[in-house]
């Protein structure tokens, strides 16, 4: 992940000028972060060697544990089928998302405008959450008669509730005292929502998003074990399914990985946007050197 | 002692209390709704142009008074009128005031410019005169060259100083201090207190500056008005003779020593008040 921050500025009393501590840099990227990216990469590789050896090394039959490069074989050979199926359930959780996003968002502000709103519709919010995706597919896909948007409304269930219950809190938690000063410029309520309750809630709002972001992957590759549903139009949690029966363990492990490495892209894009968002002002995104 | 023995002088004060106050106290109290009575009967005017310092120990009220004075908040009985100031169609006054907190109370997620530049936007000033009085108002405390740095890169004291910009960007007719510099270090603090005189003696706006500082308070200002707590209410009202520009000299004259006495008098007769009520 690139490093964006900006260099720390020095200041010496109050007319100095700011001096700029400029950080080594390799490839264009500060000798600080590769660590960060080499270390994982070193330990990932070396787990896929030790399985891959093991594999190898004991016999053990494809069908019961296939060795990495196998999978990747698989990945490869299968592809035209794998990578229609990855486009079908990324499309549903990134739809699914940004449904979360824009009604997660709308109604936290309407939360926001009045305490009554919230307390009668916030503990609502809170039973579609605690109630088990599973237990509601069957319904929803029963209900609704095309099954990619019963899939999408699952995954939007599972996925709404981290980026409403944030965004809620973070309008809630502006400054005391910015907010007597608003009061004080006779600011409207449009005016305090929009230059001093939504940028606090920023902070709160990207941290749901994160979560958010794995869930409606996840909702929607649930949905569709319950949903079940075969064609050309599955998505990889189909593909599981499919390649159990046939005892495909291969093709198996390289939709699971498809799916794993999605969640890993969705959450480094996410966490990109949240860095490249705050990285001028919020705690959370600051270098400290003490 | 009696609250006559600590005025020195009032005849020399032409331009104070007698003349039409700016902000006129009647009666004020407040009771808080966990049954804590933090003002009681408080009188007070403010003149034109003052510089007067509400000093006490904590939970003497002074905030809380002038936090009533900023409109933030209704006194629980007595008024507070601002004879000159133009009044909306409801009839509530509609003064010309700032207010700088303890805290600088900045936003993070903006730059010094746009912070100083927040009055103006939310008055619907166009936004080419909100950038030009908002950079004006920075180069007026000093920071012309920081106008792009965010609140969390700067000092403790330059944030009070982008802080003091927003509220001078108005060009208010009071400035409300609540214990602004108590957070700062000593050597940033005079620098401070010299800062806000200067702007102070060169324009015509009133201050009302609270503290807990007797130093302070007679340093910078004209009259200093102490209150007691227990109920929170005024019980010395006294001014301070120097004239002004006050510098670096002054806090070690002696005549800065003798109001510094007279003023710790008056704050351990403040302290010595709430002690008895006890």
């Amino acid at each position: 992940m690139p490093d964006t921050a900006p260099a720390p500025v020095i200041t010496i009393g109050d007319d100095a000028p700011p001096v700029v501590l400029q950080e080594r840099r390799i490839l264009g990227v500060p000798a600080s972060t590769w660590p960060k990216v080499l270390m994982p990469l070193f330990v990932g590789v070396l787990a896929l060697a030790v399985w891959e050896f093991l594999v190898r090394y004991n016999g053990i039959p494809a069908y019961i544990l296939p060795g990495p490069l196998l999978i990747a074989q698989t990945m490869v050979t299968d592809w035209g089928t794998l990578s229609g199926s990855l486009w079908i359930t990324l499309s549903i959780s990134l739809a699914a998302l940004a449904v979360a996003v824009l009604l997660g968002v709308s109604l936290s502000v309407l939360f926001a405008q009045s305490k009554w709103v919230e307390l009668s519709f916030f503990p609502y919010a809170v039973i579609l959450q605690v109630t088990p995706i599973v237990a509601i597919a069957p319904l929803i896909i029963i209900w609704v008669n095309d099954v990619k948007l019963s899939l999408l409304i699952c995954a939007w269930i599972v996925a709404f509730f981290p980026i409403l219950s944030n965004t809620t809190l973070g309008l809630n938690s502006a400054d005391h005292n910015l907010l007597n000063l608003f009061q004080l410029y006779k600011a409207t309520r449009f005016q305090t929502l929009l230059h001093l309750r939504l940028p606090s809630a920023l902070p709160y709002f990207l941290g749901g998003l994160k979560i958010s972001g794995g869930l409606s992957l996840i909702g929607a590759v649930v949905a569709e074990f319950v949903a079940g549903t075969g064609g050309s139009q599955s998505g990889l949690a189909y593909r599981i399914l499919e390649s159990g029966y046939q005892l495909r363990i291969p093709r198996m492990f390289a939709a699971l990985f498809m799916i794993s490495i999605s969640g890993i892209v969705i959450f480094l894009c996410l966490s990109t946007l949240s860095h490249m968002v705050l990285r001028r002002w919020h705690e959370s995104a600051l270098k400290r050197e003490n | 002692m009696s609250v006559a023995d600590l005025t020195l002088d009032t005849a020399a004060q032409p331009a104070g209390r007698a003349a039409r106050p700016v902000v006129s106290c009647r009666g004020v109290a407040k009771l808080f709704s966990n049954g804590t009575l933090a003002l009681q009967n408080v009188d007070l005017d403010i003149g034109r142009h003052q510089f007067v310092s509400l000093l006490g120990p904590s939970g003497c009220g002074k905030s809380t008074l002038l936090r009533l004075i900023a409109g933030l908040g209704e006194a629980s009985a007595g008024t507070i009128d601002w004879p000159d100031a133009a009044h909306d169609s409801t009839g509530a006054a509609q003064p010309s005031l700032s207010f700088v907190f303890q805290e600088p109370t900045l936003m993070p997620w903006a730059s010094a410019i746009k912070n100083v530049m927040l009055p103006l936007k939310l008055a619907g000033v166009k936004p080419d005169e909100q950038r030009a009085r908002a950079a004006e108002a920075l180069r007026m405390v000093g920071l012309a060259a920081f106008e792009n740095a965010y609140p969390r890169e700067l000092s403790g004291g330059m944030k009070m100083r982008v802080s003091i910009a927003r509220a001078m960007v108005t060009r208010p007719q009071v400035l409300l201090m609540d214990e602004p510099f108590a957070a700062l270090d000593e050597i940033t603090r005079f620098k401070l207190n010299n800062d806000l005189l200067e702007l102070w003696h060169a324009s015509s706006f009133t201050v009302v500056f609270v503290t807990h500082s007797v130093f302070e308070s007679v340093f910078l200002s004209q009259r200093i008005v102490t209150m007691a707590a227990r109920p929170g209410r005024v019980i010395a009202d006294m001014d301070v003779t120097a004239p002004y520009p006050r510098a670096a000299d002054y806090r070690t004259s002696p005549l800065y020593n003798a109001h510094c006495k007279r003023a710790s008098e008056a704050l351990e007769q403040a302290m010595g008040h709430a002690l008895g009520a006890h």
